[in-house]
């Protein structure tokens, strides 16, 4: 364990140096020219976002044999909306979920008495603050931006979430969902370290595994970006002028949902040629948050007038923050 | 006769965890019946609230993850035994 973590260090320590040699001496390029700057972006980028991406899951893959679904919903259940708003939002972050069981997450937190207010905040925040975005935040923007993600996607999450309690939609649930009878929750599992380590070397294969050819491509075409476009090219259609961008953006991300990995790089290389940063972040919260298979899985519970406003509130709220970030910065 | 149950409602995770549960039961060489369930009020009934679950006789063993080979395997093998140190 310890070696593995040495190793990992020591290959982030020697990503640049190494680049550069490949580029420059290796393959012979210049600094100035457009391919040199291109090729160096990307044997730099490729993997120190892959690097990162690692560590990162395989720690998040432990911290969630901490959670579960039922644990969670037992922290819930019955909890008064505002503070239960917030603590739904944060074990959004760290309780395992896929949207594929997003049904019996749902029904079982109604069943529990969980309001239908804070089952939105859960349901927003899980997919928006993953580790996935965090990470290429991280790598290809620094660490403020990933913690300014972080914290307006908690943001929105609670005020969407207390917004949908307020608007009392109750009876836009399915009635089938609350004559459902939930068996006994068990979560009890007795682990060891081993078998945490083994749930986050999992973890990796699995989320890893999935998304490393999106972050490869997306980084080859964010590099391609960066060589040849000249600057400032973007700011007329995403610059921060351009009011219409923040929504469009917002449209533009529902339909995109298993890209959001190969999306970012791409986005990272137009904002140096001029595009703004809060519709950057509009667009990468729209990918995650809004997607369009899971609104189709939780059709299933949820009628569509029920649909139509959590798509409306969320929305409302990426654009809040794609107009705030675009004003400040 | 081994009853083996995957739940889930038919996502990529739930076919995996169908293909492992029958490689696991042909690696055992037991007999058995593995079945889908994708009805959400018999998932719930179970109490599981995180698919794909895997249940080996009734019993709930694995839920909310796509578990290794091996794991499905020493699921199906510890019921087996805890059933016949039972009888």
């Amino acid at each position: 364990m310890t070696a593995a973590a040495a190793a990992w260090a020591a290959a982030y320590i020697v990503l640049h140096p190494i680049a550069n040699a490949l580029t420059y001496d290796l393959f012979r390029l210049s600094r100035d020219s457009h391919l040199g700057s291109a090729v160096n972006f990307f044997l730099y980028d490729t993997p120190k976002v892959l690097l990162l991406l690692t560590g990162i899951v395989f720690l998040m893959g432990i911290v969630r044999t901490f959670f579960s679904p039922e644990s969670t919903r037992r922290l819930l259940g019955g909890r008064r909306e505002g503070v239960g708003n917030v603590a739904a939002a944060g074990l959004g972050i760290v309780t395992p979920f896929c949207s594929c069981s997003a049904v019996p997450l749902f029904i079982g937190f109604v069943e529990a008495g969980v309001p239908l207010g804070v089952t939105f905040s859960f349901l927003i925040s899980a997919p928006m603050v993953n580790e996935v975005a965090i990470v290429l935040l991280f790598g290809l923007f620094g660490w403020k931006t990933a913690a300014l993600y972080i914290g307006l996607g908690l943001a929105i999450a609670i005020a969407a979430g207390w917004v949908i309690g307020r608007l009392r939609m109750e009876r836009y649930v399915e009635p089938f969902v609350f004559e459902i009878a939930v068996g006994q929750l068990d979560s009890r599992e007795s682990l060891t370290w081993s078998d945490r380590a083994a749930r986050g070397m999992q973890a990796i294969r699995d989320i890893v595994g999935r998304v490393w050819p999106f972050v490869v491509a997306g980084i080859a075409v964010g590099a391609a970006i960066h060589g040849y476009v000249p600057q400032d090219t973007m700011a007329g259609i995403m610059g921060e002028g351009a009011w219409w961008s923040v929504p469009a953006a917002v449209i533009l991300g529902v339909p995109m949902y298993s890209n959001a990995a190969g999306v970012l790089p791409v986005i990272e290389a137009l904002i140096d040629k001029g595009a703004a940063l809060g519709t950057a972040l509009a667009f990468m919260m729209s990918v995650v948050a809004l997607s369009l298979p899971e609104m189709i899985i939780l059709r299933r519970v949820l009628k569509w007038q029920l649909i139509a406003v959590f798509i409306a509130v969320v929305a409302c709220g990426i654009m809040a923050v794609g107009f705030v970030f675009n004003l400040v910065f | 006769m081994v009853r083996i149950q995957v739940l889930g409602p038919g996502c990529a995770n739930c076919q995996r965890l169908e293909t492992l549960a029958r490689e696991a039961v042909a690696g055992l060489g037991v007999e058995a019946q593995v079945e889908k369930v994708t009805d959400m009020k018999e998932i719930m009934a179970k109490g599981v609230m995180a698919t794909p679950a895997l249940v080996v006789n009734g019993k709930v063993v694995s839920k909310g993850r796509v578990p290794s080979a091996p794991e499905v395997m020493s699921f199906i093998a510890n019921v087996l035994a805890e059933e016949a140190s039972r009888s």
